[in-house]
């Protein structure tokens, strides 16, 4: 040894010591790795269940996946509202290291403005860092090649592809079809409300108007869910099973898109509406307000420039087919004629003397007739064929305000026309009670004159008057005027409104010839409102059109239409149909400050009806 | 040989062929479970099996140096440990908050692993200088040496690493043959020193741990995530394990820490209590046979460091496993081993190359 030893030692003592001290020791480490070891037993045998659960509620997610919206055909099978893949770039900033740096790389490889980039940067300080974002929203084809061939340069960040609908038609179809659009705070509180909000949680978006709005139910289908593994970052590792989503049912519509898109170039320039109705069962074949906007601007947000632009004087978002109140005018008389017929105020064959003017007894107040000198004498199909209103002046001051309003609500004058959008209004056919609650004044019999030619405190909406010939057109038969014929799903083909409404059963059946024989007389007579406008056509056509007045004029005055200001001059109107033996099209046009219907609206009617005729040519010799 | 002892290979290469092979079995299942923790990281396995390759050649060189000349090295070594955590108390760096590196210009280097071999070593030393069981005087100095380096530690804060000091100093006491009644009294005096050490010795992170320990689920998103998440693997291993690469804990990473603390945990999921059956047993063995060399050894020196080097590997092994499974707090402490780490796995073998020297010393040979 070296160093030295101050005594004697034992050294077979100290050994001995050594030995016990480690035994103990040892005994000691034992009893601990049986602690350690009745530790591991507690947790992974007795308590193993829980832990196991609670080890699978970390990794399996539940991830909701969104229907497919159903599609929207025409009645030919056009393709009116599809789903096309938009493809969004996105980031995780959590995964990005300096995302400032990385995000300034991507934005000068797909022209993202530095502007965008720092409200990106700034907003992304606020939210969660784990959370996939949005960097840029529908990203073309050219940068969706450019950003994956460089994708190695940026981990983080991905291209994620969803479906989003696209309307190929634009504006043409807008105020039928409505739009989708992001689902909003107060939807989601209706969806809830509704116990529907599980069937939303994977949904971007929702339909806010038309047919969109009106069938979402039935297009958007059922939510369906997948399982997922995640890391603890929240990150899909694999999916382990897939219970698949139902799409939503696609729609077949009564509309036909050829016969919409005449519809559109025919107002080109003007403030109208125009409905063409299938008299056999109501079905819509065109529906066209016009101006109009394209809802696919709506469907990725539109911004506030573009919103504020449609905010104009000419108000395209009004859908003026069923939002749109009218006087309805002179297109009123076929209806208000069988009124006279059936209350016995008119016979087939009474004639009433026009002197161009009515006068109340005992009143000055001349109500003119629209011809000055007069038509002379007029019997019931004259009134019809060359629009006089004298005649009218009559038989309305003697039927009086309540047989015609109660008459004219069987047409569907003062209701909603029930069709399947939810953007309609009333309009208001006028009764003594509406005037005493509206004006809290009694009805004047003056009141009832100006309500006999269709003006006066009368409204009605294109589809109203549409729907009221075509009531007349079926002799009484009246069906719900609709856009969807059926819905489709897989293989299953549900029909919709097939069913019939009361229909108006006269006390003479035959009073209905009378009125749709003026009609006829209308198109067919040279002096007919509507013979210029439909000389020459291939089928067999019948109408009646229709002039509103905007501003009353004054007694004693001519109107002007070139002094009058644009707003003020007279509304177009014209409804028809055709063939008058077996009406297969009933066409109604109403044109904003455009002057007479039969100068204006009846000729818009030709080219529709031209076309329809064109695409469904009539059996040779049916007509 | 002058005897006419025949000396084995192993004993020529100083080296102790039973503990080598359990160490090497360790490494081999280290590597397997790195590579699933790091998620399938080739690198990353990679640097682990060469910083492997570095701590075997480490053994290697320590198991070739006498015991003899380990005693001449003893105070130099203490005293340079000791300069040099004092030099980390003024010109350390600080790295998350903790004051523990010098920078030596090629790499950061921490004085406290050099003081897990020094202050084991110094106290047997002294202790082995005088008779044993040793006097009053002579415990108080030898503990007077464990305390020093501790408490530099301490505050640099690395409470698990001066934790591993004290205990290496207090085992070569307990061995020495410290008293009984000495035990028992410390052991009385420990109720209020833990007290008073809570109140005024504690940091708030490290009562943090403390609290968290006795109530993971009152913060189930913070303090106690690490406990709880750990808790769940283990337990979701149950018997047979999920198997190797398909633990979803770790490899979905809800598993903190995963290739360094908390690999018990990893190796719980994948392989069940079979694999934890299995590691403990191979811990077991490694610390009975550095035990039986301590036993064996020739002079008192190189019974106590023998053993107290083998007993504090015990308390990495306790410490770790009983952290991360829900019975101590978290202290920063790595599975011995098995966890991913540079200089702690240097450091254990350099003490199982010391182990093996005594195991292979001439003078021994002799004695069997």
């Amino acid at each position: 040894m070296i160093n030295k030893r101050p005594t004697i030692r034992d050294h077979s003592a100290e050994a001995n010591l050594f030995a016990r001290r480690a035994f103990v020791g040892f005994v000691f480490v034992t009893l601990l790795i049986g602690l350690l070891l009745s530790n591991a037993y507690k947790l992974q045998v007795t308590e193993h269940d829980t832990h196991k659960t609670r080890s699978n509620d970390n990794r399996i997610k539940v991830i909701p996946v969104a229907p497919n919206r159903g599609l929207i055909y025409d009645r030919n099978g056009v393709l009116l509202a599809e789903n096309r893949p938009v493809y969004n770039l996105e980031v995780i900033p959590e995964q990005v290291d300096d995302i400032a740096k990385q995000l300034a790389e991507v934005g000068a490889l797909l022209n993202i403005s530095v502007e965008d980039q720092e409200r990106f940067l700034k907003n992304i300080r606020r939210k969660q860092r784990f959370k996939s974002r949005v960097i840029k929203a529908r990203l073309n084809e050219q940068e969706v090649a450019l950003f994956s061939v460089n994708q190695h340069k940026f981990p983080g960040f991905n291209i994620e592809a969803r479906l989003a609908r696209y309307y190929p038609y634009g504006e043409t179809l807008t105020h039928a079809l409505g739009y989708v659009a992001k689902l909003n705070k107060k939807e989601l509180t209706a969806l809830e409300l509704a116990g529907e909000a599980k069937n939303y949680r994977a949904t971007h978006d929702i339909g806010k108007l038309g047919i969109e709005k009106f069938y979402e139910k039935e297009l958007h289908g059922i939510v369906g869910s997948q399982r997922v593994e995640v890391n603890n970052r929240g990150r899909v590792i694999r999916t382990l099973s897939v219970d698949a989503p139902t799409p939503g049912q696609d729609l077949v519509l009564t509309l036909d898109i050829g016969l919409q898109q005449v519809a559109k170039k025919a107002l080109e320039g003007m403030r109208g509406a125009i409905v063409v109705m299938d008299p056999k069962d109501g079905g819509i074949l065109a529906l066209y307000s016009n101006p109009s906007y394209d809802p696919n601007l709506f469907v990725h947000g539109i911004s506030g420039k573009d919103y504020r632009a449609l905010l104009n004087p000419d108000r395209p978002l009004i859908n003026r087919t069923t939002q749109g109140r009218y006087a309805p005018a002179s297109t009123v008389k076929p209806h208000l004629a069988i009124l006279g017929l059936e209350e016995g105020v008119i016979k087939e064959d009474t004639r009433i003397w026009d002197p161009g003017f009515f006068q109340l007894p005992n009143v000055e107040h001349k109500w003119r007739d629209w011809q000055r000198w007069g038509h002379g004498h007029v019997d019931v199909y004259k009134a019809i064929e060359e629009s006089c209103d004298t005649f009218y002046y009559h038989i309305g001051n003697e039927m009086g305000i309540t047989k015609i309003s109660d008459f004219m609500n069987k047409f569907g004058f003062g209701d909603l026309s029930g069709i399947d959008i939810h953007e309609e209004t009333s309009a208001i056919l006028p009764t003594v009670a509406w005037k005493k609650e509206r004006f809290k004044e009694n009805w004047w019999t003056g009141d009832t004159i100006s309500v006999a030619i269709g003006q006066g405190y009368w409204t009605a909406t294109p589809m109203q008057i549409a729907n009221a010939v075509t009531i007349m057109v079926n002799k009484g038969e009246h069906y719900q005027p609709h856009l969807v014929q059926v819905k489709k799903q897989f293989d299953e083909i549900t029909p919709m409104y097939t069913e019939e409404r009361p229909p108006i059963v006269l006390k003479n059946h035959d009073h209905w010839r009378v009125a749709l024989e003026a009609m006829h007389n209308t198109v067919t007579k040279v002096t007919g409102t509507a013979h210029k406008a439909f000389k020459g056509a291939d089928y067999d056509p019948a109408g009646k059109t229709g002039t509103a007045q905007i501003v009353s004029i004054a007694q004693g005055e001519k109107y002007d239409a070139e002094k009058l200001d644009e707003r003020h001059r007279d509304n177009a109107i014209y409804t028809g149909f055709a063939p008058y033996n077996d009406p297969r099209v009933v066409v109604t046009v109403v044109v904003e400050n455009q002057g007479g219907g039969s100068k204006i609206a009846a000729p818009i009617a030709r080219q529709l009806m031209d076309y329809y005729f064109t695409a469904n040519p009539l059996k040779q010799g049916a007509n | 040989m002058v005897l006419g002892h025949k000396r084995t290979l192993w004993q020529k290469i100083h080296l102790d062929m039973p503990l080598l092979l359990a160490l090497v079995c360790m490494m081999f299942g280290s590597l397997a479970i790195v590579y699933s923790a790091s998620g399938q990281n080739m690198d990353m396995m990679l640097r682990h099996g060469v910083r492997m390759g570095g701590a075997v050649i480490a053994l290697l060189v320590f198991a070739q140096i006498p015991p003899i000349t380990l005693k001449r090295l003893v105070i130099p070594l203490y005293l340079v440990g000791l300069a040099m955590l004092v030099a980390v108390f003024f010109f350390g760096i600080t790295i998350n908050g903790a004051k523990r590196w010098l920078n030596l210009g090629v790499t950061n280097f921490q004085p406290s692993e050099v003081m897990k071999l020094a202050v084991p070593m110094m106290v047997a030393w002294y202790i082995s200088q005088h008779r044993m069981p040793p006097k009053f005087i002579n415990l108080f100095i030898g503990f007077i040496l464990l305390c020093v380096p501790t408490f530099l530690i301490k505050e640099q804060p690395d409470l698990g690493t001066s934790l591993l000091i004290a205990s290496s100093g207090i085992f070569v006491l307990f061995l020495a043959g410290l008293s009984w009644r000495l035990i028992g009294g410390a052991l009385l005096l420990m109720v209020p020193a833990v007290f008073a050490f809570w109140h005024y010795g504690m940091r708030a992170y490290q009562k943090q741990r403390v609290m968290t320990l006795l109530d993971p689920e009152s913060d189930p998103l913070g303090a106690g995530y690490h406990i709880i998440q750990s808790k769940i693997a283990i337990g979701s291993g149950g018997v047979e394990g999920k198997g190797w690469l398909h633990g979803t804990q770790s490899q979905l990473e809800f598993l903190p820490e995963r290739h360094t603390d908390f690999i018990f945990s990893v190796l719980s999921e994948e392989f069940g209590l079979m694999g934890v059956v299995l590691l403990l047993s191979v811990y077991l063995f490694i610390i009975g046979r550095g035990l039986l060399i301590a036993v064996r050894a020739q002079d008192a020196f190189s019974k106590l460091l023998a053993g107290a080097l083998t007993l504090t590997f015990f308390v990495y092994v306790f410490v770790n496993i009983g952290m991360v499974s829900g019975l101590l707090p978290v202290v920063g402490v790595p599975l011995p081993l098995i966890s991913y780490g540079g200089t702690s796995m240097v450091t254990l073998m350099a003490g199982f190359g010391i182990i093996m020297s005594i195991a292979t010393d001439k003078r021994m040979l002799l004695k069997s």
